[in-house]
């Protein structure tokens, strides 16, 4: 029960920083979420038997189950990967431009090469003519 | 003896990778590496499908241990001919992309080579988890090419994309591990033939199933989760974008394809849930499309579309919904990344691929006009091709198994797939038809046409949707074998659990 308190705990830290403008926090939420479900994987494991298992005969009785732990060990390293490459992008590009910026304009003069022959089938049609052109 | 070759596919790449990130700051040799390897796994793989053609399943178990405890790798028919098309289309996106420049970075080929060996990685793979490794060695190479430029030609626009790719595709990742934890916690296993039918006797680990599937369908990009795809995959170079059309929604497809088959077993109890998504996919999709203003936006909103189409066949799970969603899935890689290079080619010319810049300033461009139109008429399903054969199957398997809404539907999207298409044309191949001549047009007119060696990438792709189009019965054939393995999965399940 403990271990399903601590994940929702994680889980709901992480979605409202998801959520948040700052990519740090962004990535902060990321970390938050890769906890939860490494927890969730041990807790698929079972959480009764709290042996390690190390040493030449286990018992199986006490022992943790292995698989979860080698899926966690995996799954640390791979978002712990992601989590660096996430860090670079974050200082990568404009500095002050916001994770929740607008679609850049694709081209400062990407305004229509020949307004007289617009597509007739473009909504924008009849306004092109009042941007001074 | 097949079955020990299976792990090739990956080490091959992976090998090869190794090398050629040895190679400094060159990039000849190891775009040489690149191809052979990208030729050899094509070949190897068009091998397996000769194969496995008549229903074999080949599988083999990674170091020797028993079937349960060793991760299996398996190739039937299906993965092998997804295989197949994905290592063809990877080594022809390589080709425009030496020729186009994005190529000539000497990182390019070791990251090309770590991408197409997590491809193949996780089409073999027989194991959820293995499945979640693969995916991921799949798109941490993608996360490089899609910001690989030479220096001080990268541009913000890729590093703004590339941050929502990754973030998005981190949670999705994040979602299928937690699916993972749930179906290990539920049935004791991750092994997929272990789980043959699980989800008819729990109703616990048929949820935790559901999870991965709901974090594939959005790697698939389906609508309501189709947002991050059209605004990152325009972002990047068009060579990748070619390369990225073929190979990570369908390896989302094929896995969602192969878990509802084995674990679900068609359960029709649920079809209405794919039926109701991917019908929406399809109409949402395409309604993107003819709103956007740039010809890779309107591609990757017809992508979205698209992946709705094939996705209906599994959500039909008949023998020929199945055999049409597979035939889908296979025309669609091609004629896709046919588009992209196309729509490349004309972007690396011009220098930009906003219709309203392109038009009037495209010069005469037969070549390219008649390979654009070919894939163009192809993707909206126009008789001489391979597009035709796709739909019509599809149509009739959806009336067939009684969904007549989403054959409707399927049928009312084509229409307006040919009209944005019809956009495209018109704006960039077409200036003459709606435009006045006047002194620029004839300076337009004078200037050289895009070189070939551009358009040929393209233009072998368009010529393969035609060749599939008048040879349509010998892909539906191999699908439909592929299809019968979906629907009876015993020899799958043996083969693994032998």
């Amino acid at each position: 029960m403990i271990l399903a308190l601590v994940i929702g705990a994680l889980v709901t830290g992480a979605v409202y920083l998801l959520l948040q403008k700052d990519r740090l926090r962004v990535i902060i939420g990321f970390v938050l979420l890769s906890h939860a479900v490494n927890l969730l994987f041990f807790a698929a494991g079972g959480i009764d038997r709290r042996g390690e298992p190390l040493g030449s005969d286990p018992d199986p009785a006490v022992t943790a189950d292995p698989l979860p732990q080698a899926f966690v060990l995996t799954a640390i390293v791979i978002a712990f990967a992601i989590t660096i490459y996430l860090l670079v992008l974050a200082v990568t590009g404009s500095p002050d431009e916001d994770a929740d910026a607008e679609d850049a304009p694709a081209d400062p003069q990407g305004a229509p090469a020949d307004a007289e022959d617009a597509p007739a089938d473009d909504p924008r049609t009849p306004g092109r003519k009042e941007t001074g052109r | 003896m097949t079955s020990t070759l299976l792990p090739l596919f990956v080490a091959v790449p992976l090998l090869a990778a190794g090398v050629a990130a040895f190679a400094g700051r060159r990039y000849r040799w190891p775009s040489v590496l690149l191809l052979v390897v990208l030729g050899a796994l094509t070949a190897g793989s068009a091998a397996l499908v000769a194969v496995t053609s008549g229903g074999a399943v080949f599988a083999a178990a990674l170091g020797g241990w028993p079937g349960g405890v060793a991760i299996p790798f398996v190739a039937d028919v299906f993965s092998a001919l997804v295989m197949t098309v994905a290592s063809g289309l990877t080594l022809v996106s390589c080709w425009f992309a030496l020729v186009s420049g994005t190529g000539r970075h000497p990182l390019f080929a070791p990251l090309v080579l770590v991408l197409i060996s997590g491809v193949n990685g996780a089409l073999l793979t027989a194991d959820l988890f293995n499945l979640f490794v693969f995916i991921e060695v799949m798109l941490l190479p993608s996360y490089g090419l899609l910001v690989l430029a030479r220096k001080g030609t990268g541009t913000l626009r890729s590093v703004v994309g590339s941050r929502l790719y990754v973030t998005f595709n981190l949670f999705v990742s994040t979602v299928f591990l937690a699916g993972v934890a749930l179906v290990y916690g539920t049935a004791g296993t991750v092994n997929l033939a272990e789980l043959s039918a699980a989800a008819a006797e729990s109703d616990l680990t048929a949820a935790a199933v559901a999870v991965c599937l709901f974090a594939l369908a959005m790697k698939a990009a389906v609508v309501p989760v189709h947002g991050w795809l059209a605004r990152a995959y325009p972002s990047t170079s068009p060579a990748v974008t070619a390369m990225f059309s073929a190979l990570h929604t369908k390896v989302a497809i094929y896995a969602i394809y192969r878990i509802y088959a084995i674990v679900f077993e068609g359960d029709e109890q649920w079809l209405w849930i794919g039926v109701a998504l991917f019908s929406a996919t399809m109409v949402v999709g395409v309604l993107g499309a003819i709103g956007e203003t740039r010809m890779r936006s309107i591609l990757a909103f017809h992508m979205v579309s698209q992946i709705g189409y094939i996705l209906l066949g599994v959500a039909l799970f008949t023998p020929l919904g199945l055999a049409a969603g597979i035939f889908y899935l296979l025309h669609h890689m091609i004629v896709k990344s046919s588009l992209f290079l196309s729509a490349g080619a004309i972007e690396t010319r011009y220098g930009t691929d906003v219709l309203s810049d392109l038009r009037n300033r495209v010069g005469r461009e037969p070549v390219l006009t008649v390979v654009f139109g070919v894939a163009a008429l192809s993707l909206a399903g126009l008789p001489p091709f391979s597009g035709f054969f796709a739909k019509l199957m599809l149509i009739t398997g959806a009336v067939e198994a009684g969904q007549v809404a989403a054959a409707v539907i399927a049928l009312v999207v084509s229409l307006i797939t040919l009209m944005s298409m019809l956009k495209i044309f018109n704006a960039v191949f077409a200036p003459t038809v709606t435009g006045s001549f006047r002194r620029e047009d004839r300076l337009v007119a004078e200037t050289a046409p895009t070189s070939l060696r551009l358009v040929a990438p393209g233009a072998v792709l368009a010529a393969v949707t035609l060749a599939l189009g008048l040879g349509a019965q010998g892909l539906f054939d191999l699908a439909t074998v592929a299809a019968a393995g979906l629907i009876d999965t015993t020899d799958y399940v043996k083969a693994v659990l032998p």
